[in-house]
């Protein structure tokens, strides 16, 4: 009887200690309710369902068991939960979202988040909260201006770096004059106004801009109207995304614009896209990635893993969550905490190289993550070796020349 | 200006066959059909789906696809339509708007959200000099099919013993069948007939247009805007309001670019306005 009470007391002083004395790295005790929680908030059921998306999720959790088999006994924790949402693009489902996520299921951090109206509402609710927030799906640089916060950080792309890579270089290669197409809504808006600049920048004019509606399946005005406009521009330059960009390539290769002199360039083209139209109906065309599948060695053994998992090549998308998945953790390894404000202190300014981001830096400033850009091409079918092999690498843009060289002063964290 | 006016009517060509189909099932059971959008989607998902795993070519489903989902159509009039016409107006509203979306998903869970490919039928690839300006064969093509169609529509509801069974149980369906009709008899092959048309527009708009789920709900809206300047029930209305609606949002696209997007509806509300039951419907149509 006393003998059986002793071991009790000593299970019990045991289970005591290895709770206290926790892990290598800081000690479990700094990991709030024991477990680290990545959330994924996206779209799973609209126009971005495929180019994130369920996918998105599945990257998240390839980059957690990374982790775990990277760092094994030594890691922060091995209890390491991912929780995924639908918002469905809209603002106020994203930001009720958020807060259940963040609240009620004990989440560190919310991930992805495409559509900026939505990916603002996630960062007010970040910065009340005081919880991370890294965005990879949306592209306003007003995530690193006027919306910026400590809380929020902008991971893989942004308008500015679409619009001056491809804008810049097709400007500078002989794409003198554009007309330009875009929805009309807050992103067309705002790609219409970079692309413009930039393309200004570099030399070249903007002879029209016109919107579109949103959603539209019929662009025959805009494209008849093309050839015809004085001066005669060279490029058409569609800011349409998801349906309206099939839409609108399918209608002008029936009006063969490229045949009358009028070039393609396409502001965020995803690969996915290109899946969709067949390279043929694209061949040519330029256009600006955070990231390719079949980059180099790297991106293609992480390509090849994650195809074995998901079924598709992965869109840049699915790659920068992954990689800001991968980071966030390494984050919390370094500092030894989840705590919110110890991992922005291990973010902040760091330096690193992984699968998705090259030559990286997360600015200190306004919380932007600068990387490599890669201006693409889209090759005719016949130059196509395998499935989804549909792009040729032109040119990588530095880190320094992809992003805006300067924070926006009206960002303060 | 000729060029941009022939543009809007291929656009109108769409409308016109989706309103028509529309106009048909409402005036013969009094259903707003809100599935028709997703009709018009599986239309083109059927010729993808031949195409894809039948190795059927662009002609085959065009004959093909319309009377097997019309069928469905059928089906569909049998087992439910039928048994909530008798009830609210509100109750088939419900239906169809929840089968659309059912539909919708379904589609979605197989493909997913992203466009799938349909080429162009060889054929119709190049160009055709119109004598004023060249374009391109295929929208052509779409223009003179969708019209055609629309015409034949006219002349069997006009010609023919059936158009006029038809017409007599869309206007007066009590005194109809008082005269020793058998209306119902023509309720179900109508509906079928209305949901092959909405097939039908969809595998023209294969080839131009982006095959993904949500293409009919986007385009759904105009096409009731297009069947409320009509006049409701109207068969000669809707086809005239669809090749209207696509005229004007192509002059709208061309002046007024940032407009275009409620010009259909600013349309919608002058007529409404100016004639409450439509350009070419009857008061009856909404009693």
């Amino acid at each position: 009887m006393r003998n059986m009470r002793w071991s009790g007391g000593l299970a019990v002083a045991g289970l005591l200690l290895a709770g206290c004395g926790g892990g290598p790295g800081g000690g479990g005790g700094k990991i709030s309710n024991d477990k680290i929680v990545l959330a994924v908030l996206n779209d799973q059921s609209g126009i971005y369902a495929d180019t994130s998306g369920r996918r998105s999720v599945e990257a998240v959790k390839m980059a957690v068991a990374d982790f775990k088999a990277k760092y094994g006994d030594k890691a922060v924790t091995d209890k390491i939960e991912v929780l995924s949402a639908d918002h469905q693009n809209k603002p106020e489902i994203a930001n009720s979202k958020a807060q259940e996520l963040y609240d009620r299921q004990h989440a560190d951090v919310i991930l992805d988040v495409p559509t900026s109206s939505a990916a603002f509402a996630v960062a007010t609710t970040a910065k009340n909260k005081k919880k991370v927030f890294i965005d990879v799906g949306a592209a306003s640089t007003e995530l690193e201006g006027k919306q910026c916060n400590k809380y929020t950080f902008h991971y893989g792309y942004n308008s500015y770096m679409l619009a001056h890579s491809t804008g810049a270089e097709v400007t500078k290669d002989g794409g003198k004059s554009w007309y330009i197409v875009y929805p009309d809504y807050a992103f067309g808006q705002d790609m219409q106004k970079t692309f413009s600049t930039a393309i200004k920048e570099a030399g070249g004019t903007v002879v029209k801009t016109d919107p579109t509606p949103f959603p539209n399946d019929n662009f025959s005005t805009f494209l008849l109207k093309a050839p015809g406009l004085n001066p005669k521009p060279k490029v058409l330059g569609t800011m349409h995304a998801g349906g309206d960009l099939v839409n609108l390539v399918k209608q002008y290769n029936e009006y063969k614009l490229r045949d009358k002199g009028v070039d393609l360039a396409v502001g965020l083209l995803v690969i996915s896209d290109i899946h969709s139209l067949g390279p043929d109906a694209l061949a040519g065309t330029r256009y600006t990635d955070m990231w390719y599948w079949n980059l180099d060695g790297t991106a293609r053994t992480w390509a090849d893993k994650f195809q074995a998992k998901a079924g598709v090549r992965p869109t840049s998308n699915m790659a920068g969550n992954y990689s800001a998945a991968l980071q966030y953790l390494e984050a919390v390894q370094r500092g030894g905490s989840d705590k919110s404000d110890e991992v922005v202190k291990q973010l902040e300014g760091h330096k690193f190289d992984d699968v998705f981001a090259r030559h990286a830096t997360i600015r200190a400033k306004d919380h932007l993550l600068l990387h490599d850009a890669y201006l693409g091409q889209v090759k005719p079918a016949s130059e196509v070796k395998e499935p989804w092999d549909y792009v040729k690498v032109l040119k990588t843009i530095p880190a320094a020349e992809a992003f805006q060289p300067q924070p926006d002063p009206s960002c303060s964290l | 200006m000729l060029q941009q006016a022939f543009n809007g009517l291929v656009g109108g060509a769409f409308y016109a066959l989706l309103a028509l189909g529309l106009a048909v099932i409402f005036g013969m059971l009094g259903v707003v059909n809100l599935s028709h959008g997703a009709f018009y989607m599986l239309g083109a998902f059927g010729a993808f789906i031949a195409l894809d795993s039948f190795g059927l070519n662009f002609w085959l489903s065009l004959v093909l696809v319309p009377p097997l989902l019309g069928l469905a159509g059928v089906v569909l009039e049998r087992l439910f339509v039928r048994r909530l016409t008798p009830l609210d107006p509100l109750y088939n509203f419900l239906f169809t708007f929840g089968l659309a979306l059912i539909l919708q998903d379904l589609v979605k869970r197989q493909y997913g959200v992203n466009s799938q490919q349909y080429p162009r039928p060889s054929q119709l690839d190049g160009t055709v000099d119109l004598g004023l300006f060249t374009y391109p064969a295929y929208q052509v093509f779409v223009l003179g099919v969708s019209a055609l169609t629309c015409l034949a529509v006219w002349l069997v509801l006009t010609r023919s013993r059936v158009g006029m069974i038809v017409r007599a149980a869309t206007e007066r369906p009590e005194l109809t069948r008082a005269l020793g009709i058998d209306v119902g008899r023509w309720v179900t092959p109508v509906f079928g007939f209305g949901i092959a048309l909405a097939a039908f527009a969809g595998v023209l708009a294969a080839p131009m247009r982006a095959v993904n789920p949500l293409m009919g709900s986007d385009l759904i809206i105009t096409v009731f805007a297009v069947v409320v300047i009509g006049g409701l029930g109207s068969v000669f209305g809707s086809v005239a309001a669809g090749f209207a609606v696509g005229l004007v949002s192509a002059l709208g696209n061309l002046y007024i670019p940032s407009l275009s997007q409620t010009l259909v509806f600013i349309l919608m509300a002058a007529v409404l306005l100016w004639r409450p039951a439509g350009l070419f419907g009857r008061e009856e149509a909404f009693r």
